[in-house]
């Protein structure tokens, strides 16, 4: 029971701020109209959503993440197991990525549109090179990493080289490979938003942008409301999918 | 049987681990190496092993040079290695991947009991003590059932009872299918206890200083008159070996 309510803290902050913000403009004590209270966002959410207008924009953004987020993860896992393994890989790309990885990802939005076009491409493209670089950097280094004494074990059975990648440096650079993973999800959601202000006619990131140049804030924050849960659920699937693959790790638990 | 002729051994930092080493093994035969700390036992281990190369001199096994690891030759390291991200029973299968999965399971299993971590087949190596892990990394190079075995004081970190135990486990495995074995111990009781041979390492540089065939029958007997008289002829001989003589750290360069 106790257990449960500590559980239940991290909501003490956010549900207290928006009371007291709700209870602020039904006393009058404060305009609503610049920042909309709780109760208006969800009522345009509800409204949004009893349209159908709802759907159609978060089925939009999360086929964009999903698309961009699927193949950043493949090209970085790809590229960041081969250079983290071979030398002359490395040797080769490693420079390259590393000084292409210093650009803001926003910047190619002007040449992505030039050579992809304003539609999905371009916008899916964006978001797989936002999500491509935390993971082809943590998994390179993770497994440069990977400690020589196990890999030695590998090597004295022999291992081929697909064998020491899949059976040993891969399990060994997954616990940091899934952080990445997740990160470089909170990025895709990031890049979302940036794609979706460069012209699109429908998801969150357009409404946004609606809501804004109809001057209609409750409909900028109930986006930004429906970004949080979204991203937070992703998120929280993903964690969830993974922490099986982690139960092995002996790794510091901090006390309640 | 496995020829060491000649062998030195320089690590990249300039330090001179072995010198001009010399040594046969007869297959079947155990042979203990004892050495106070730092004498180059683990060094020798690794060329046996073909983890490192030799600086100068030959390494072979039944007359063909050991340039990589082989897989008539079987390692236990000084630390148990286990991967963390497999529960027991897999460790142990993990150098015998490429065996019909039945087999796996008969040899695993059998190895399982004869190390007594039956019980223990479904944990995770986090979850086992020192000792355990470390039988558990000898049950994993016994399953591959090598022609040499090489161990590095496998039984180190175990009580007293345990590594009486384990040693009598060793004999009884080798009566099993008769591998030739090398052990690298501090302890001398333990060289005694099973060795047809025990060779006396020194350091700086590493090299043999003498060999012992006690001719003590078996099974052996830890409180037979005999036995103690030899433990202490190698205690003395080990004192020796290991006291700095004035003039000695000038050795090392002209040696190579
Ligand atoms: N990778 C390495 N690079 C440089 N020097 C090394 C390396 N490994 C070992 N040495 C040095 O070589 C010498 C022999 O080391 P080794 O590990 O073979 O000793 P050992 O006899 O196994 O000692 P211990 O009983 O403590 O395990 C030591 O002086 C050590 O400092
Ligand atoms: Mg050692």
């Amino acid at each position: 029971m106790l257990t449960g309510l500590y559980g239940l803290s991290g909501l003490v902050l956010p549900v207290g701020l928006a009371l007291a913000w709700e209870v602020a403009v039904a006393l009058k004590w404060a305009d609503g109209r610049l920042l909309p209270t709780p109760s208006a966002i969800f009522a345009t959410l509800a409204a949004l959503a009893r349209s159908g207008d709802l759907a159609t924009h978060v089925l939009t953004t999360l086929q964009r993440v999903a698309l961009g987020f699927g193949f950043g993860v493949i090209a970085g896992t790809f590229l960041g197991a081969l250079s983290g393994y071979s030398t002359p890989v490395r040797r080769l790309i490693d420079p390259t990525l590393q000084a292409l990885r210093n650009i803001p990802s926003i910047a190619w939005v002007p040449m992505f549109i030039l050579w992809f076009g304003i539609f999905e491409t371009s916008k899916v493209i964006l978001i797989a090179v936002g999500v491509f670089f935390p993971i082809y950097l943590t998994l390179s280094g993770a497994i440069l990493g990977v400690d020589r004494k196990l890999v030695e074990v590998g090597r004295i059975f022999r291992f081929s080289h697909r064998q020491m990648i899949t059976r040993i440096l891969l399990p060994a650079a997954l616990p940091s490979y899934i952080l990445a993973l997740r990160s470089g999800l909170g990025l895709g959601w990031m890049f979302v938003v940036a794609a979706e202000f460069m012209g699109a006619e429908a998801g969150l990131g357009f409404l946004l942008v609606d809501g804004q140049q109809t001057g209609r804030p409750s409909v900028i924050l109930a986006s930004i409301v429906a970004f949080a849960i979204l991203g937070k659920l992703t998120d929280g699937l993903l964690a969830l999918a993974t922490s099986r693959l982690l139960r092995w790790q002996d790794s510091f638990k901090p006390a309640e | 049987m496995i020829e060491i002729s000649n062998v030195s051994k320089r690590y990249p930092n300039g330090r001179l681990a072995l010198s001009g080493l010399n040594l046969t093994v007869e297959k079947g035969e155990i042979l203990a190496i004892v050495g106070g700390s730092g004498c180059g036992k683990s060094t020798l281990l690794r060329l046996l092993a073909g983890l490192d190369r030799a600086t100068s001199g030959d390494v072979s096994l039944n007359g063909s040079a050991i340039a990589a690891p082989r897989a008539e030759i079987g390692l236990v390291f000084q630390e148990p290695r286990l991967m963390p991200w497999l529960k027991i029973e897999d460790n142990i299968a993990f150098g015998i991947l490429h065996l019909p999965a039945d087999e796996r399971r008969t040899r695993v299993g059998e190895a399982l009991e004869r190390v007594g971590l039956a019980e223990h087949a479904q944990h995770w190596p986090r979850e086992l003590s020192g000792g355990q892990a470390q039988r558990a990394a000898l049950a994993r190079a016994l399953v591959a059932r090598p022609e040499a075995l090489l161990l590095d004081e496998p039984f180190s970190a175990l009580d007293a009872l345990t590594r009486s135990d384990l040693q009598q486990h060793l004999l009884d495995l080798w009566a099993y299918d008769q591998p030739t074995m090398i052990l690298v111990t501090h302890d001398i009781e333990e060289a005694l206890f099973l060795a047809d041979r025990v060779v006396v390492m020194q350091p700086n540089p590493g090299r043999v200083r003498a060999e012992f065939r006690p001719p003590l029958a078996r099974p052996r007997d830890r409180l037979d008159g005999a036995f103690h008289d030899w433990k202490h002829k190698l205690l003395a001989e080990l004192g020796h070996a290991n006291r700095p003589l004035a003039g000695e750290e000038h050795f090392p360069a002209a040696a190579i």
